[in-house]
């Protein structure tokens, strides 16, 4: 496993406007081998990913690759260089063929030789047991194929690092398995992988060492088998243990009132299928299943996100009528959607504006908030969720992940919503934020807010939900409650049969 | 995630399908012309001429879908076509003096050809720089290379001018003859169809666009940055030289337009091929490319042409010679047009997620 | 990235920077070319009202049509990321409107309530006309630019249809006074009414949320659906707005001619329009906006075209001109332009302050 010294980074440093991404920062890569990159939102993962990738140049520092020193001063200097990137969302033309997509950029000639192309895009396709044709357009091919098809560009290009940021994370778990054998036999070829995830298990199930950021500083560098999960936890985000268990045991909370506050029959929407559906006042449920097997479909039907088909509804027993996202937000439903940068964050707009959007909105076109007024609730929910920006009327785009996800969450929370749905709210942002974000929906349960909880880690909706709505092929197979609520029941239930 | 998805999806496969309609609707119109109107439309004469009035505007068609599949956009083109007619006449043309007298000979024809070549080729250096390099909006770029083009035009000469030059007036003259595709005249003499050579000119730039777009490496690219410049970039390509090479090829057929242009009329006035760009764009549209970049061709584009000079013809032909109403008819038809991609791109991408 | 650059450079007058720069430059190669370019003075005109005359009030006076437009055009602009190019079609529909209602009447028939009448109906016309365009943006999802590409066409056509002549006149001491000067205010009537019209926006940005919703429609129109705004009536609302806006200045203009043409009416201002939008910092994708910055790009461009016609440029060849400052302009206000001054300027001084360590080291 000690291979030679692939990829060498020294004393990295880039600054930008501000902040201090990254300092001092080394990291080395040896051949054969798959280095999972760790670190909260804003510990400098992907500022050392983009310096890699010559998308943003270092301040200081020098990268040798086989002991030699390269400068990246363009993605195309780091594809010559031999590194390729593999991002999470899909760097790919979606208009040109699966081919295309698979060669071009790659070299100068006049003419592109398709033929030849396709030929060799099929050939390795079926080599990674990719199930896509080279003529397909790419746009036709779902997000894992579309992802695997990068891979396989990254691959033809013999590349010697190999860098996959946040693969796996619109993939099901059949398409992650796919992936780490493609990751296994390319490292066995003697490939250097730099793998950067979110998903702990998946760093544990494949990778072979793990280097540790925190706050754009090097923490350390460790071999897998030797650094137990609940300290690479630690030390990434620099916490006592403790707090990880300070949220107590779930079951002494969860005590619902008999009172129902939303009830749905046979809706439907243009993405989710009909479904039966009730929440109590009080209580934290959950959607689970997943990608792709219509929870996050389900609540947006609930929040008249999607266009709504069909079904009844009745708030607090009195029927009512949901179709559009203004509806729900005047029977007092919040929705955080899954996807921040698509249905959530207005980037260019200050904080203070993203955070009154909602109330806004639901106050009328003709009753403006006042600037002072927006000023003092801008000023307290930056304090009550400690949102980390410069000022009020920071642009939220230049926000960290985290402290996006708090702005959008102040938004809704300055509604006083009866019910909150919370898609993934959790979801690329930062450990300890993540803790903060269960401690408020448990708090707001106890206030009566009625909260339903989404989220990719099952442990976390263990902890909050006191009842979990199982979903597999955009049908609800089943619910769990009480004792029922532990990681094997649910697994049992999101694999259904074949379990 | 999923929805973004699902409306590529859409996009892609109703270019073709829009195209095809396209196509349809010209079949259509043309041949209802021929049963209603008969007269010239059953002579193949009738798309001769269409060509022979439009092989300069067809030259500016194809220039605006390359830079509409990159995701920018051109409006200085027909500005420049006009520009270029007024220098290459100015060249061409002696100069007298007050007196009547010659002062100089005329111009040497090739010469001409490189002035035009030249106007065009620093448009579109200059607008591609701009755009492309200092990532100035292609809309105020190229309303600032419009307004150039025009103000030159009359800063050249304000009074129109006609070509006084004696063998280039027999090149404006010449025309291939066609007898099989000809008609017979009521005093019973066959009458060759005729065409300009400026049409063959038109047609060589269009096979040859459409050639580059579809096997040259540069043409994927236009499709590719017009798609996703991000992912473009991150695939490797230059995005900004490709997107700069559109520029400079529009402005080349620009240039090669103004030439074709005074091959057809021979004369030159500030207001000339006014309009032109926008004509241009529609054109594109109705043959199926997005202003978003990377769906297009010049097949398509090549029919919304021949869409909208049927339209004019029709209304002409029909005796309604009023400027007013084949004006209103063609903005209807136009507008039906993009109406109807838009309700057919939305319903299909309904159907798909549904 | 690009909000950082803008960070550093928004220390300045944020995005009015470039506008007031432009502004500045003008108004000293004016003073240093022709001392008095600037100098007002009250005259009295034919008909024996006093006026202020000057190449400033002619520079504000003239621009009062390209002003109106583009502040409506701003709205546009922001809520639907694209440009209404039929603007200067819809001003002479507006126009024929406005005079269809007059002509039956002579000149001793105009009353007030009939111009107001008029304006009304004009105002309803360019208002269904910006629904039309709006509905096709936001209900059809059509780019703006195609969309209005359809009244661009046949708009003038069907000016001509509503006035059924040429070019009809209208003659009367109200027109004239809405057109050029009230007797008794020196200041000439088109102004007055851009300043009315400014407040009214300001009104309306106050008095209603429409500010916020159309900056959220325009920089994320899917994160403003699912936040319950109704995007579909933002942008058709932008659209009318921009109709009462083109229906004052249309009518602006034929009180100024006295007649509407349909042809020449406003003619070429929405290149005008969108360039004003564009000069005054405005991105021409969608989202942030200013219309004071629309306002100022207005007055430079009508700045630029009297200093040039003072320099004995023809008027039709001004638009050459006025090209090379646009492309100065915007080379100017580009990002990339602006970065690498910045980074040559930074370069610079950690330059002198090592020198200065030097220096300081050697004392």
């Amino acid at each position: 496993m000690d291979g030679k010294e692939l990829l060498t980074m020294r004393h990295i440093k880039k600054q930008f406007p501000g902040v201090l991404a990254l300092n001092d920062v080394d990291f080395t890569l040896r051949k054969g081998e798959i280095h999972a990159l760790m670190g909260e939102n804003g510990a400098g993962k992907s500022t050392l990913i983009k310096i890699l990738t010559g998308v943003y140049q270092m301040d200081e520092g020098e990268v040798r690759i086989e002991g030699e020193k390269v400068s990246i001063h363009s993605p195309q200097a780091a594809q010559n260089s031999g590194i390729s990137t593999v991002y999470q969302e899909i760097t790919l033309c979606p208009n040109l063929t699966v081919a295309e997509n698979m060669f071009i950029g790659r070299d100068n000639s006049l003419f592109s030789n398709r033929k030849k192309y396709e030929k060799r895009a099929d050939e390795l396709l079926k080599q990674l047991e990719i199930p896509a044709k080279s003529t397909q357009q790419l746009g036709r091919c779902s997000l894992a194929i579309q992802q695997m098809v990068a891979i396989a560009r990254a691959v033809d290009m013999k590349c010697k690092v190999l860098i996959l940021d946040e693969p796996t994370s619109s993939l099901d778990d059949k398409e992650v398995n796919m992936l780490f054998k493609l990751m296994r036999n390319l490292k066995s070829e003697g490939v250097g992988i730099i793998f950067v995830t979110h998903f702990l298990e998946q760093v544990y199930e494949v990778s072979d060492r793990i280097t540790v950021l925190r706050n754009g500083e090097l923490v350390g560098e460790y071999l897998t088998e030797e650094l137990p999960q609940v300290e690479l936890v630690s030390k990434m985000i620099g916490k006592a243990l403790d707090e990880l268990n300070s949220l107590g045991d779930p079951d002494e909370t969860k005590k619902v009132s008999d009172e129902v506050f939303y009830e749905a029959e046979g809706l439907s929407s243009e993405n989710a299928l009909p479904f039966d559906f009730k929440i109590h006042k009080g209580e934290v449920n959950g959607f689970t299943g997943l990608l792709g097997s219509g929870r996050s479909e389900s609540v947006r039907a609930i929040f008249g996100a999607d266009k709504v088909t069909g079904g009844k509804i009745k708030i607090k027993g009195a029927q009512v009528k949901i179709t559009k996202p203004i509806d729900a937000m005047k029977h007092g439903i919040g929705y955080l959607a899954e996807d921040r940068k698509r249905d959530g964050i207005i980037a260019e707009l200050s904080v203070r504006e993203n955070i009154i959007l909602a109330l806004q909105v639901m106050n009328g076109f003709f009753k403006p908030i006042s600037r002072s007024e927006s000023e003092a609730f801008a000023d307290e929910y930056i304090k009550v969720l400690q949102i980390k920006t410069a000022n009020r009327e920071t642009p939220v785009g230049s926000l960290s992940g985290g402290n996006q996800q708090k702005v959008i969450l102040a938004r809704w929370l300055l509604t006083h919503p009866d019910y909150l749905i919370l898609d993934e709210p959790t979801r690329g942002i930062d450990v300890g934020t993540k803790l903060e974000i269960q401690k408020l929906v448990l708090k707001l349960a106890e206030e009566g807010v009625s909260v339903t909880f989404i989220s990719s880690e099952i442990e976390e909706m263990l902890r909050t939900c006191s009842r979990l709505i199982v979903m597999r092929d955009r049908h609800i197979v089943g619910e769990l409650k009480g004792k029922e609520l532990n990681q094997v029941q649910v697994m049992k239930t999101i694999a259904g049969g074949e379990a | 995630m999923k929805k973004i998805n699902f409306f590529k999806k859409g996009q892609i496969s109703d270019a073709r399908l829009l195209l095809t309609i396209t196509i349809g609707i010209f079949v259509l119109m043309y041949v209802s012309a021929i049963i209603f109107l008969g007269g010239g439309f059953t002579h193949a004469q009738q798309i001769f001429d269409m060509l022979n009035y439009n092989s300069s505007f067809i030259i500016v068609a194809c220039g605006l879908t390359i830079v509409m599949i990159g995701g920018g956009i051109d409006i200085s083109v027909g500005a420049v076509t006009s520009l270029v007619v007024m220098a290459c006449i100015k060249y061409l043309n002696p100069v007298y003096s007050e007196t009547g007298e010659k002062l100089s000979g005329e111009g040497n024809i090739f010469a001409a050809l490189l002035i035009a070549l030249g106007i065009g080729l620093a448009f579109g250096l200059v607008q591609g720089f701009l755009i492309s390099y200092l990532e100035i909006q292609p809309f105020i770029v190229t309303l600032a290379g419009m307004f150039f083009a025009r103000g030159m035009t009359t800063i050249i000469s304000i009074k129109p001018m006609k070509i006084e030059h004696e063998s280039f007036s027999k090149i404006m003259d010449a025309r291939i003859e066609i007898p099989w595709l000809g008609y017979t005249a009521r005093n019973g003499n066959t009458i060759p169809a005729r065409v300009e050579y400026g049409v063959v000119i038109a047609l060589i730039v269009l096979i040859v666009v459409f050639l580059i777009l579809k096997y040259m490496r540069l043409g994927r690219c236009f499709y590719a940055i017009g798609g996703n410049q991000q992912s473009a970039l991150m695939l490797g390509i230059n995005v900004k030289k490709t997107r700069f090479l559109s520029y400079v090829i529009c402005g080349l057929l620009s240039g090669i337009s103004g030439f074709v242009l005074m091959m057809h009329s021979g004369s030159a006035n500030a207001t000339n091929a006014q309009g032109m760009e926008m004509s241009a764009i529609a054109a594109s549209i109705i043959g199926g490319t997005l202003l978003t970049g990377g769906v297009g061709n010049v097949a398509g584009t090549f029919f919304g042409v021949l869409t909208l000079t049927t339209i004019t013809q029709i209304v002409v032909s029909s005796g309604f010679n009023d400027l007013a109403l084949q004006n209103v008819t063609i903005g209807g038809m136009l507008g039906f047009f993009i109406i109807l991609q838009s309700i057919i791109l939305t319903r299909r991408n309904r159907k798909k997620t549904g | 990235m690009k909000n950082k650059i803008k960070n550093v450079f928004s220390n300045g007058f944020g995005q009015l920077t470039i506008p007031i720069i432009a502004i500045l430059i003008l108004v000293i190669f004016n003073l240093i070319r022709d001392p008095g370019f600037f100098s007002i003075e009250l005259t009295q005109n034919n008909d024996g009202n006093n006026v202020l005359a000057g190449n400033l009030i002619s520079i504000i006076d003239n621009a009062s049509e390209l002003a109106i437009i583009a502040m409506g055009m701003t709205l546009v602009t922001a809520a639907c990321g694209g440009q209404d190019i039929s603007v200067g079609a819809a001003a002479a529909i507006a126009g024929s409107a406005f005079v269809k209602i007059l002509s039956n009447a002579g000149t001793d028939g105009i009353s007030g309530g009939l111009v107001l009448a008029a304006f009304l109906f004009a105002c309803v016309v360019a208002m269904l006309f910006g629904a039309f365009n709006g509905t096709l943006v936001a209900v059809f999802k059509i780019q703006p630019m195609i969309a209005t590409l359809i009244l661009f066409t046949c708009g003038r056509s069907i000016a001509y249809w509503i006035s059924g002549s040429a070019t009809p006149n209208v003659a009367s001491p109200i027109i004239d006074g809405i057109g050029r000067i009230i007797p008794g205010v020196p200041i000439p009537t088109p102004v007055l009414i851009v300043i009315a019209v400014a407040i009214i926006f300001k009104l309306v940005f106050h008095f209603t949320s429409l500010e916020l919703l159309t900056q959220s429609v325009g920089i994320n129109g899917n994160a403003a659906r699912v936040n319950g705004i109704n995007s579909t009536f933002i942008k058709i609302l932008s659209f009318v707005i921009l109709g009462i806006c083109v229906a004052v200045a249309g009518s602006i203009g034929v009180c100024r001619m006295g007649q509407v043409s349909h042809d020449t009416l406003l003619l070429d201002i929405e290149m005008d329009a969108i360039l004003a939008v564009a000069i005054g910092g405005n991105n021409l994708g969608g989202g942030k906006f200013k219309i004071s910055g629309s306002i100022l790009g207005a007055y430079i461009i009508q700045m630029l075209t009297i200093t040039l016609y003072a320099m004995k440029v023809r008027s039709t060849d001004v638009k050459a001109y006025k090209a090379i400052v646009i492309v100065l302009l915007v080379v100017i206000g580009s990002p990339v332009v602006k970065a690498k001054v910045n980074k040559y300027i930074s370069r610079l001084r950690s330059g002198r302050i090592k020198a200065s360590e030097k220096g300081a080291g050697r004392t």
